[in-house]
C-alpha cells in the first residue's frame, strides 16, 4: 500500500530544552531538501515531539533511501494519518471514535500483512497494539483501547495470535492531534541535524578512514568541508576523481561538501631535499595540517578532523600525533576514529557506501615517498629544528599553494 | 603539443571511417534483418564490409563473423571452440603472456573442467617452441597464441607454431589473438594454417566496439550469444550495421598502406630506442630489437622511477603512454606478462609502453624523447626510500 504518510522520529534532538525547536528546525529544513530530490509531492509537519511528511504520488524506496541520509532521523514509520475531526457549532474538535480507528487499523493489517503474505493461517503472526493516549481528553484509556482494537483484528483475520510479551508486530496506535497507525519503523542514521553545530574542515585522502571520520563528525551536524593534497605527477587525475567522489559520499549526508584541493608536490619535495629521510611523513604532515589550519580560519571552520586511529601507522604513534597536534594553534583536532581498530572502520565505510572506493588503488601523497623505516616516536624538538632547514622557500610554496588551489563544490 | 602514444591501448578514428559510421547511422539506418528495402541496404553494406576484410585476409566473407571487439572475438574462439569439440578433447594450450581476453576465457574453461597449458616465454617474448611440442597430446582440441603481444610489442613465430601443431594433428584448432598484429605485421593465414583469428577495429583506427572473427570454413563454433539468430546463429543480435562498415573500411585502409607504413614507424621506433639508449643511463629496451619486433610497440623499463609516476609527469608535458604494469604500493600488482618474460617485480612496476601508429611524426617521437630526458633525472632524485 501506499502510505501517505511517513512519520519521523528523533531521539536526541527531542532532549534539547529551549534549543529544542532550533534543532527540529534544522531536522526539517534538511529533511525538506532532500525530498526536493525526490519524485512526488511533500509536505513536512510538525507537532509537539512528532514531524511528519505527508507524501502523495512519491516513490516509496527512494524516499525512504532520502531520509535515511539525514542525520538527525532516528526512525521512519509508513503510518495512516486519521485526522481530528473538526470543530462544528458548538461541539469541540475531537479523535474518532474506536470504530472508526478499528476500521482503519484492520485496513492497515489487510494491506501489509495479509495481502502481501507475510502472515497466513497457516503462518500466523503474533501482535500486541500498543496505544499512546497523548490526547487525555480521549474517552477511554490506552489499555482499552489497545484490548478493543486487538480483539477486533482477532475476529476479522485468522492470520494473527497475540503475544503481548515479544509480539512480532508491535502495532502501534498514537492518539495525538491526529491519530497515528504504523507498525514497521525503518532506522534512521541518528545523530544531529547538519548545521546544528557548526563546521569543520576534514583532511581527505583517498583512504579508508579520512571519509569515515568526516562521515562520523557530520553525523554530529557538523558541516563538513574538506582539504585533499594533491601531488601530480606522483598522483593521478584518477587519485583526485576518487577524492571527489569520496566528498559526494560525506555530501549525500550533509548537502554538499566544498573541497579544497591543494598541489602539494613542490612542498613535498622540497621537504625530501632538505630534511632527513624518516622524518618525511611527519614533516609532510605538520605543513598539512598548518595548511588546513588556515583554509579552516578563512572559511570559519571550527575545527580540523582527521582519519588517525593510535598507532596505525608510524605517523599516527602518540608522539606522531603529538608533533602534528602542536602546529594547530587555534582549534581542535578532531580523531573520531582514534580508538577504533581497522575492522571497525572497514565496517563504518562499507556501510556508508565510501569502501569500494576507498580501495581503488591510486596513490595518494602520503605513500609516495614513504621511508622504510619512519620515525615511530618523533621528538618534537628535534623536528622544529629539522624544519628551519625549509626557512629559505617554505613560504613561498606555502603561499603558491595556497594561490593555486582549486575548489570543488562536491554534491 | 599533444603527443599520442598510447596507440597499442586506442587509436584515432580514422576521419573517413567516422564519416561512414556517421552517414550509415542517420541514412542507412535499416535492420538488416528487416524485410524491405531499408533492410536489405543494410545488409548488402555489411556484406561490402565482409569483403573489405575478407580481401586483407585473403579468405572468404562467409568465414568473417563481426563481434563487438576484440575481448568478444577471442571469448568466443576459445569457449566457441572448447563448448563445441568437448567431446573430442579437453586439452588447450595457450601463453603465458596472452591478452586477458584469451587468459580469462581459459581460466574460465579451466572452472568448466578443461586442462590448460600455458607455455613459457624467453627473454624477448617469444614463446618456446619445444615447450609446444612436448605439451600437444592427444586430448589438444586447440592451440591459442597471440600473434603480437601487446605489452613487449614481440612477434611470435604464428607459421613454425601452425606447422608444429597440425604436423602433430591437422584436426587440432589454432587461434591467433591478431588484435595487435592486423594490419602491422603482415600474416599469411593459409601458409601459417591459422583456424581463428581475432581482430579489433579500434586498434586500426576504427571504432570501438567492434571487431571481427575469422572462423576458417568447416570449423564449429557453439556461440555466446543466443537470440534472432543473426550471422549464421554464430551471433544474435541486430548487427552493428556502422559499426562493421567502419571496421571495413578501416581494415582497407590499413591494408593499403601497410608497407610503407610499417616502415616509417619501424624507422621512428629504431630512432626512439637509439636515442633512449644513447643518452639515458639505466634504461632497458624489452623484447626484442627493431628488426624483428613489431613496429609500433616500445617496452621501456627506466629504473628508479615509477611508471606511474613517469607517465603522469610525460601527460603533464602532453605526451600519453601506458605503464606497462598497473602498479600502486598498496595494491603491488605486477604484469604477468612482463614477470612471464623475466622481468623482476622492481623492474616490471618501472615499465613503460610507448605505441605509435601510422599517425605518429618524427616530431613527435623527438618530443617525446626530449621529455624523457627532460623529466627522469628529476624523478630519479626523488625516489621512493
Amino acid at each position: 500500500m501506499q502510505f501517505s504518510t511517513l512519520l519521523i522520529s528523533y531521539a536526541e534532538v527531542a532532549l534539547k530544552g529551549k534549543n529544542r525547536s532550533f534543532f527540529e528546525d534544522a531536522l526539517i529544513a534538511r529533511i525538506e531538501t532532500v525530498l526536493l530530490n525526490c519524485t512526488g509531492s511533500f509536505r513536512v509537519l510538525r507537532y509537539t515531539g512528532r514531524i511528519y511528511v505527508e507524501a502523495q504520488d512519491y516513490d516509496f524506496d527512494e524516499t525512504i533511501e532520502a531520509l535515511q541520509h539525514v542525520f538527525g532521523i532516528v526512525g521512519i514509520a509508513p503510518a495512516i494519518l486519521m485526522k481530528r475531526i473538526e470543530k462544528t457549532d458548538g461541539v469541540p474538535s475531537a479523535l474518532p471514535d474506536t470504530d472508526c480507528i478499528a476500521e482503519e487499523v484492520l485496513h492497515f493489517m489487510r494491506e501489509v500483512y495479509v495481502e502481501t503474505g507475510r502472515a497466513t493461517a497457516a503462518h500466523p503472526m503474533t501482535f500486541k497494539v500498543k496505544c499512546r493516549r497523548v490526547d487525555k481528553k480521549y474517552p477511554l484509556t490506552s489499555m482499552e483501547v489497545d484490548a478493543i482494537l486487538g480483539e477486533k483484528i482477532l475476529d476479522a483475520f485468522d492470520a494473527f495470535t497475540v503475544d503481548v510479551h515479544h509480539p512480532e508486530i508491535l502495532l502501534h496506535v498514537e492518539l495525538r492531534e491526529n491519530v497515528f497507525i504504523y507498525s514497521d519503523i525503518l532506522k534512521g542514521p541518528g545523530g544531529m541535524p547538519i548545521g546544528s553545530n557548526g563546521k569543520a574542515m576534514l583532511l581527505l585522502s583517498g583512504g579508508i578512514d579520512s571519509p569515515v571520520a568526516g562521515y562520523m563528525v557530520a553525523k554530529r551536524g557538523v558541516h563538513i568541508e574538506a582539504v585533499y593534497f594533491h601531488a601530480p605527477p606522483y598522483t593521478s587525475e584518477r587519485a583526485k576523481e576518487k577524492v571527489v567522489d569520496l566528498a559526494r559520499v560525506i555530501a549525500s549526508y550533509t548537502g554538499g561538501v566544498k573541497l579544497h584541493v591543494i598541489n602539494f608536490t613542490d612542498i613535498q619535495m622540497y621537504i625530501y631535499e632538505k630534511c632527513p629521510k624518516d622524518e618525511l611523513t611527519i614533516l609532510m604532515r605538520r605543513y598539512m595540517m598548518r595548511i588546513a589550519e588556515k583554509l579552516a580560519i578563512d572559511s570559519h571552520c571550527l575545527a580540523l578532523v582527521t582519519g588517525e586511529s593510535i598507532g596505525q601507522v608510524a605517523s599516527q604513534t602518540m608522539q606522531s600525533l603529538t608533533a602534528t597536534d602542536e602546529v594547530v594553534e587555534t582549534m581542535p583536532v578532531f580523531r573520531p576514529l582514534i580508538a577504533l581498530d581497522k575492522q571497525e572502520i572497514v565496517t563504518v565505510s562499507e556501510k556508508i557506501g565510501t569502501y569500494e572506493t576507498s580501495i581503488l588503488p591510486y596513490e595518494d601523497c602520503c605513500t609516495i615517498f614513504v621511508a622504510k623505516h619512519p620515525v615511530t616516536k618523533p621528538r618534537v624538538d628535534v623536528i622544529r629544528k629539522h624544519e628551519v632547514f625549509l626557512e629559505e622557500k617554505i613560504d613561498a610554496l606555502l603561499e603558491r599553494a595556497f594561490a593555486t588551489g582549486e575548489i570543488i563544490d562536491v554534491r | 603539443m599533444e603527443v599520442y602514444l598510447d596507440n597499442a591501448a586506442t587509436t584515432r578514428c580514422d576521419n573517413e571511417v567516422a564519416a561512414l559510421i556517421n552517414e550509415i547511422l542517420v541514412n542507412n539506418y535499416g535492420n538488416p534483418s528487416s524485410m524491405h528495402a531499408l533492410g536489405v541496404k543494410a545488409e548488402r553494406r555489411i556484406k561490402t564490409a565482409l569483403e573489405q576484410i575478407a580481401r586483407t585476409l585473403k579468405c572468404k566473407p562467409n568465414e568473417i563473423l563481426f563481434t563487438s571487439g576484440g575481448t568478444e572475438s577471442d571469448n568466443l574462439a576459445l569457449l566457441g571452440v572448447a563448448h563445441a569439440y568437448a567431446r573430442t578433447g579437453n586439452h588447450v594450450i595457450t601463453t603465458a603472456i596472452e591478452h586477458p581476453a584469451v587468459a580469462e576465457a581459459a581460466a574460465q574453461l579451466e572452472k568448466e573442467g578443461f586442462r590448460v597449458t600455458y607455455l613459457p616465454v624467453d627473454k624477448e617474448g617469444i614463446v618456446s617452441l619445444s615447450a609446444l611440442e612436448e605439451a600437444l597430446c592427444d586430448d589438444t582440441i586447440l592451440v591459442s597464441v597471440m600473434q603480437v603481444n601487446n605489452e613487449l610489442g614481440s612477434v611470435q613465430p604464428i607459421e613454425e607454431i601452425g606447422r608444429i601443431i597440425k604436423a602433430r594433428r591437422s584436426d587440432i584448432f589454432f587461434h591467433v589473438d591478431g588484435i595487435q598484429g592486423y594490419g602491422k605485421v603482415p600474416l599469411s593465414l593459409s601458409r601459417a594454417q591459422v583456424d581463428l583469428y581475432s581482430v579489433s577495429a579500434h586498434k586500426i583506427h576504427g571504432p570501438k566496439g567492434a571487431g571481427f572473427l575469422y572462423v576458417k570454413k568447416g570449423v564449429r563454433l557453439l556461440p555466446l550469444l543466443h537470440g534472432g539468430g543473426q550471422q549464421n546463429d554464430l551471433r544474435s543480435g541486430t548487427e552493428n550495421v556502422a559499426g562493421f562498415a567502419g571496421t571495413g573500411l578501416a581494415a582497407e585502409k590499413i591494408f593499403s598502406t601497410m608497407e610503407e607504413d610499417a616502415a616509417r614507424m619501424r624507422a621512428l621506433r629504431s630512432l626512439f630506442c637509439e636515442g633512449v639508449l644513447q643518452e639515458m643511463e639505466d634504461v632497458i629496451v624489452n623484447g626484442a630489437g627493431t628488426e624483428s619486433a613489431s613496429p609500433h610497440i616500445v617496452s621501456l623499463t627506466v629504473r628508479g622511477v615509477r611508471a606511474e609516476v613517469l607517465l603522469h609527469a610525460l601527460e603533464d608535458k602532453g605526451i600519453y603512454v601506458s605503464a606497462g604494469s598497473a602498479c600502486a604500493t598498496n595494491h603491488p600488482k605486477v604484469s604477468p606478462v612482463l614477470k612471464a618474460a623475466g622481468l623482476s617485480d622492481e623492474d616490471a612496476s618501472s615499465t613503460i609502453r610507448f605505441s605509435l601508429s601510422r599517425e605518429t611524426t618524427k616530431e613527435e617521437i623527438v618530443t617525446a624523447l626530449d621529455a624523457l630526458q627532460d623529466v627522469v633525472p628529476t624523478l630519479r632524485k626523488f625516489q621512493r626510500m
